[in-house]
């Protein structure tokens, strides 16, 4: 083959469509060793419960399982509701009404996990400390929330995030 | 490579076709070694050493554990208390990972002293670096394996620390996982991850130590060898303190193994997982502590994860922050002193991961966090333009010897510690 300066453009593009055929091909191959990793069908499926929550009295909390993790159910008392509402948004880190993370306002639904790096906060059983804004305190590295949940003091970055749920009949939540 | 002229005939008919006999004559006999090296070159045999016994203990720990949420607390129970010789192999296990830190801090903290991160030996060191890396990894990974609840929440939290990744961080937390939270698919990815590691970083060890034997050890002088007279050959001067050093090293770790095998753990650890309650204090195992330290002192999410991996992204560009051409730390008498406070400093930093996040803790933390970085990206540089160090030696042989002493002197002058 004589090396004329077509000749010479043709084999560059034999070696760049050789190449980018092969990174395509890589990267075929990849996609599912990595994908093997993310959660599974049968996890994925386990993803909804039902609790029944007309037995928690005004003041009580209870903590359920979805998903691995932990989910406070808080039956608020009117203390703790005019608390939640009397904040100025404006000075929160995460900036959302009491009202955009309730569906009933005595009734807070909210995941128990520290959104700084995880742990449980304290706060659900009767005696625990429930940190400066009187919601729930994190061990970990000192996070504070408040009454709604929402993040006061500390290094965690959000509110405790508040998990899809729906009455699905004035007594039973559908959590997931 | 020169093959060579073995007396065994077997030997012989086999290196003449797979010279594997030379290369360990070469590499590990006449290898010819600065003859001035002091207890601290010991660390890095007494490394390998750690490593294999890891490995060892580790295998055998594996036919009798159970990856399973539900079977691997209770497998590591067994394993204490109805199989043969299991509590001492895995309290071997448990503190080998331990000792193998404070080997490797301790041959880190060598290498800081006497410049051996300086041209020529910048790729040894990093991947020096990269071991300590994986050392991390790996040891993270085991700690998970027995599932109490340390293993559970330091899994969680450490597996946190990605979530601090802007956008995609979540994504990548639940990719971890295998689901929602740190569970059974958790558990299993780490089990074999952890199987896997140990080999990764042997294989990087060997490229340490190929890049090691290109220009041979740095020394307490920090001075290039100039020739024959300033070296011996490796077998059997260093086979034998090596050997003399790693009986003193095996003693000490036998003590803590057979009196002490928990003092380095957390009681915590024997209480099973349970993801619904946090312990009121969680701490990581205590060689992550001073990152640990680091992580908290910084009141933001993303700020504290980088600065603590910052902590050893630094180690990686040490020996170009460090422009001094002087290695030593012997004739540098202001740097010495540096040396020593960031010493200090990385004592503090330990023991403040160990305390809770508040209060004059805080403080210290933040203080420590900001020395420790300040060492590395201003003092360094700066003390290599304007530090006056003092005169080198002409040669290792004239030091040892002081001063072209006859060779028969070499006996009675001994390595002298510098004050
Ligand atoms: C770089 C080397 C290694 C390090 C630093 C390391 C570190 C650790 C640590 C810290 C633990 C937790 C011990 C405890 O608290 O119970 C552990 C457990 C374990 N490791 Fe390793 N390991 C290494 C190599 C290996 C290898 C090669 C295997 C082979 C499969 C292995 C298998 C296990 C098993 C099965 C456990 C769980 C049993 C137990 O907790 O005692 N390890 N490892
Ligand atoms: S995990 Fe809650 S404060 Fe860090």
């Amino acid at each position: 083959m004589s090396d004329t300066a077509e000749n010479k453009g043709r084999r560059d593009f034999i070696v760049v469509a050789t190449n980018t055929m092969m990174g395509v091909g890589a990267a075929a191959v990849a996609y599912p060793l990595i994908n093997q990793m993310n959660p599974a069908a049968d996890t994925l499926a386990l993803a909804s419960i039902e609790v029944d929550v007309s037995g928690i009295a005004e003041g009580q909390a209870i903590t359920v399982k979805w998903r691995g993790k932990p989910v406070f159910i808080r039956h608020r008392t009117k203390d703790e509701i005019a608390s939640a509402n009397d904040t100025t948004i404006a000075d929160l880190r995460d900036p959302q009404t009491d009202a955009d993370r309730v569906q009933k306002p005595e009734l807070l639904v909210i995941q128990g996990i520290c959104t700084h790096l995880g742990c449980v906060p304290l706060g659900q059983k009767i005696g625990e400390v429930k940190g400066d804004f009187n919601g729930w305190f994190c061990p970990c590295h000192g996070s504070h929330y408040d009454t709604s949940g929402r993040i006061r003091k500390g290094p965690a970055p959000t509110n405790l995030e508040v998990p899809p749920y729906a009455f699905i009949s004035d007594n039973v939540i559908k959590i997931g | 490579m020169q093959t060579q002229n073995f007396k065994n005939p077997v030997v012989r008919w086999i290196d003449h076709r797979l010279p594997v006999f030379s290369f360990m004559h070469h590499e590990l006999h006449e290898y010819p070694t600065p003859k001035n090296l002091n207890y601290l070159w010991n660390l890095g045999s007494l490394a390998g050493l750690a490593l294999v016994t890891m490995i060892v203990t580790g295998i055998i720990l594996a036919m009798h554990y159970t990856p399973h949420v539900d079977h691997a607390f209770e497998s590591v129970e067994r394993i204490m208390r109805d199989v043969n010789h299991g509590w001492l192999i895995r309290y071997i296990h448990m503190n080998g990972a331990s000792f193998f830190f404070i080997v490797v801090f301790i041959h880190i903290f060598r290498g800081l002293y006497y410049g051996s991160y300086k041209a020529p030996r910048e790729l040894l060191w990093i991947l020096g670096v990269l071991i300590l890396l994986l050392m991390m990894a790996t040891a993270f990974m085991g700690y998970v394996l027995p599932w109490g609840q340390m293993s559970f929440w330091g899994a969680t939290v450490i597996t946190n620390l990605f979530s601090a990744i802007p956008f995609v961080g979540e994504s990548i937390v639940v990719w971890l996982w295998g689901g929602f939270s740190v569970d059974n698919p958790t558990l299993s990815r780490f089990f074999a991850l952890h199987y896997l590691m140990p080999f990764v970083i042997t294989a990087v060890v060997i490229l340490h130590i190929i890049a090691l034997h290109r220009f041979g050890s740095n020394n307490p002088l920090g001075i290039d060898v100039n020739g024959k007279q300033d070296t011996i050959p490796f077998h059997p001067y260093y086979t034998s303190k090596d050997l003399f050093g790693a009986v003193v090293f095996l003693t000490i770790f036998a003590s803590a193994v057979f009196f002490y095998p928990n003092f380095l753990g957390h009681p915590d650890n024997y209480i099973p997982a349970n993801p619904l309650q946090t312990p009121a204090h969680i701490v990581p195992e205590w060689y992550f502590l001073p990152f640990y330290a680091i992580l908290r002192a910084i009141p933001d999410k993303l700020g504290g994860v980088l600065f603590m991996f910052g902590a050893i992204a630094v180690l990686f560009i040490l020996p170009w922050l460090d422009r001094s051409p002087v290695r030593s730390g012997r004739f540098r008498p202001i740097f010495k002193v540096f040396f020593w406070l960031l010493l200090a400093d990385c004592v503090l930093l330990g023991w403040l991961g160990a305390k809770p996040a508040e209060g004059i803790y805080v403080v210290l933390s933040r203080l420590a966090t900001a020395w420790y970085f300040f060492h590395f990206l201003i003092v360094l540089p700066v003390l290599s333009l304007v530090e006056k160090t003092r005169p080198l030696p002409q040669s290792i042989s004239t030091s040892v010897l002081g001063g072209g002493a006859l060779a028969g002197a070499a006996s009675a002058t001994k390595e002298k510690p510098d004050a």
